[in-house]
């Protein structure tokens, strides 16, 4: 289970978390929506460690681990995945190079034996025949000049691959055409299962008629102000995130 | 750039940083007289090409008995070895040699410059001459002491329909510097002239080269690549010049240098001097640090910090080993780089 508990989080002195509270089960998928500047993406970088997002109070664990007591790759090896809005280009290392040296260097972490080279091939060969990838794009540097749906793909290559137990999607869909959407929504799904759980962290309601969560979280100025079921995503598409502006949200109170 | 031609027997030709062409390598800072002159000494065969075989050819303390020269002939595929060792502590020597590619031949030459002592002075100087439809690659490997002071000057004259493929890859000296010279005359002929550096602790490195277009259509890709760390210094001196006349040449440089720590230095100067009309020419130079999204990005996936650099890193500076089209070579190069990095 993910349990983050008040959760206070700044990017250079600047406050954007402010109490974020937030359970996800095991085997369940959670959206998180809200309007831009509320946080969503702070919340990704915030749980996998990324330099500059710094904790100031409260607490985050995944299987009960304290998720801020551990630098990035630790967190991966734990099973920490955050598929990135916009995956980042590595110039010069080939995409299947760089995937197997990322598997390997979580499996040592975890005291696993290492893939082999040839097994490794294997497992690749199957899941982007899975996910309809072409096979030569992983000989090339990864992400370096693919399109936006190419890298969201290679994204669902690594999780698919990686195997992690807690997904973070960061706006999964963003720049994706209807098909491409389908793909990538086909992947995530076909890793739903009881173990892992799932964060879909989204301003738009599409991705979850593709993706569909168990609850649906409202993230506005830095904290969870509403939860429900799949319905509230239909409702702040129809109504928009209005009632959860700052001055709302401060009348309310 | 001739101005000043270095000779370990005339102090007063030793450069400060006053001369121009030399004012990122202050010789002179370094070293004052001229050094004892190194004895006579004997190596075993081997070297860091040893395992890619051919005839070997090997310089100690600026020695090689009955040396007569460089003549290649014919288009065999064994390359040629040739080494420059130097195994006196404090001791200077420099090695002449003359190699020669005839018409239409081809020569792969594995140069070493391999320390093997402290604090000698080691300057090299080669004459090569590449025929008419010859070909040359010329693969040089820096691995000098880290306390020496090593200068490599080759003078190429490549005749019309040549290819010269060099590449020089180094982890520098106390003070080093490859310098190579390129006397182009189009018509067909080819060059590329590529370089890397990864340089730690006090180390420098200076790749410096100028290439002289003087005929029609010429070729000309540079692509030049390095890392420092620590203090170490590197330093990229490329010019291209195209005389009056070259018309149609295509001329291209690059330099890209990653600067691993808050005290490394590059220091970086590309020049491109154009008295032709119709000619294509350009060049780039970035000198920067490692990107923190990506390697973020990377440690997300699981990779420790330190895995993530050094891929990043070994990325970088493998750019320049791909460009290497002799299979040998280029092993050869990438292993060497792999140790150290």
């Amino acid at each position: 289970m993910l349990s983050i508990f008040n959760l206070h989080v700044t990017v250079g002195d600047k406050p954007i978390l402010n109490g974020l509270t937030l359970d996800v089960p095991a085997g369940e998928v959670h959206a998180v929506m809200g309007p831009n500047g509320a946080g969503k993406s702070t919340l990704g970088y915030a749980l996998t460690g990324r330099p500059g997002y710094e904790a100031t109070a409260g607490s985050a664990s995944w299987d009960g681990e304290d998720l801020l007591a551990l630098d990035p790759a630790e967190r991966a090896a734990k099973g920490v995945f955050l598929s990135f809005q916009y995956p980042l280009e590595i110039p010069g290392v080939p995409a299947m190079t760089f995937i197997r040296t990322a598997l390997n260097a979580q499996k040592r972490a975890r005291g696993e034996a290492e893939v082999s080279a040839p097994d490794f091939l294997k497992l690749v060969r199957a899941a982007s025949t899975r996910l309809k990838m072409n096979f030569d794009m992983l000989k090339r540097p990864l992400n370096v000049g693919f399109s936006g749906g190419e890298k969201k793909r290679m994204e669902i290559l690594q999780m698919v691959l990686l195997e992690p137990s807690l997904l973070i999607l960061d706006e999964t869909d963003s720049g994706l055409d209807i098909d491409a959407l389908r793909i990538v929504a086909d992947g995530v799904n076909a890793l739903r299962s009881p173990e892992r759980s799932m964060l879909v962290i989204t301003h738009y309601q599409r991705l979850l008629d593709y993706i569909r969560p168990d609850r649906v979280h409202v993230l506005a100025a830095g904290r969870i102000v509403a939860s429900g079921g799949p319905e509230l995503a239909l409702q702040l598409e129809a109504e928009g995130y209005d009632k959860y502006a700052p001055e709302a949200l401060q009348g309310a109170a | 750039m001739t101005a000043q031609r270095l000779d370990l027997r005339d102090p007063s030709s030793f450069p400060s940083r006053r001369v121009e062409a030399w004012k990122y390598t202050d010789v002179r800072r370094l070293l004052r007289d001229t050094p004892p002159a190194s004895p006579e000494a004997e190596v075993a065969p081997g070297g860091p090409f040893a395992a890619l075989g051919g005839e070997e050819l090997a310089f100690v303390n600026g020695r090689c008995e009955g040396f007569p020269g460089i003549v290649a002939k014919g288009r065999g595929e064994a390359p040629m070895r040739l080494r420059f060792v130097s195994t006196a502590d404090g001791a200077g020597h420099q090695p002449e040699a003359a190699i020669e590619v005839t018409a239409g031949s081809r020569l792969v030459l594995l140069e070493s410059h391999e320390g093997r002592a402290a604090g000698y002075v080691a300057n090299t100087r080669l004459k090569i001459s590449v025929g008419e439809g010859a070909s040359l690659t010329r693969i040089v490997l820096g691995e000098d002491a880290a306390d020496a002071l090593a200068f490599v000057r080759a003078e190429v004259t490549l005749s019309p329909g040549a290819t010269f493929e060099q590449v020089t890859a180094t982890d520098g000296a106390r003070l080093q510097r490859f310098e190579t010279h390129v006397s182009h005359p189009g018509q067909g002929a080819s060059v590329r002239m590529d370089g890397l550096y990864a340089l730690s602790g006090e180390r420098h490195a200076d790749l410096t080269s100028v290439v002289t277009h003087a005929g029609l259509d010429g070729q000309t890709s540079q692509l030049v690549k390095g890392v420092v760390r620590d203090t170490a210094r590197g330093v990229f001196q490329g010019k291209i010049v195209v005389e009056r006349g070259a018309d149609g040449t295509d001329a291209r440089m690059a330099h890209n240098a990653l600067i691993l720590s808050e005290r490394g230095e590059v220091d970086a100067k590309p020049e491109l001097i154009i008295y032709a009309d119709d000619v294509q020419c350009a060049h780039g130079n970035t000198v920067g640090t490692l990107d923190e999204s990506a390697l973020f990005y990377m440690q997300q996936r699981g990779l420790p910090a330190e895995e993530a650099r050094a891929l990043l890193t070994q990325a970088f500076l493998f750019e320049v080993v791909d460009r290497i089209e002799h299979d040998g070579a280029r092993e050869g190069v990438r292993e060497w780089l792999t140790a150290r990095l």
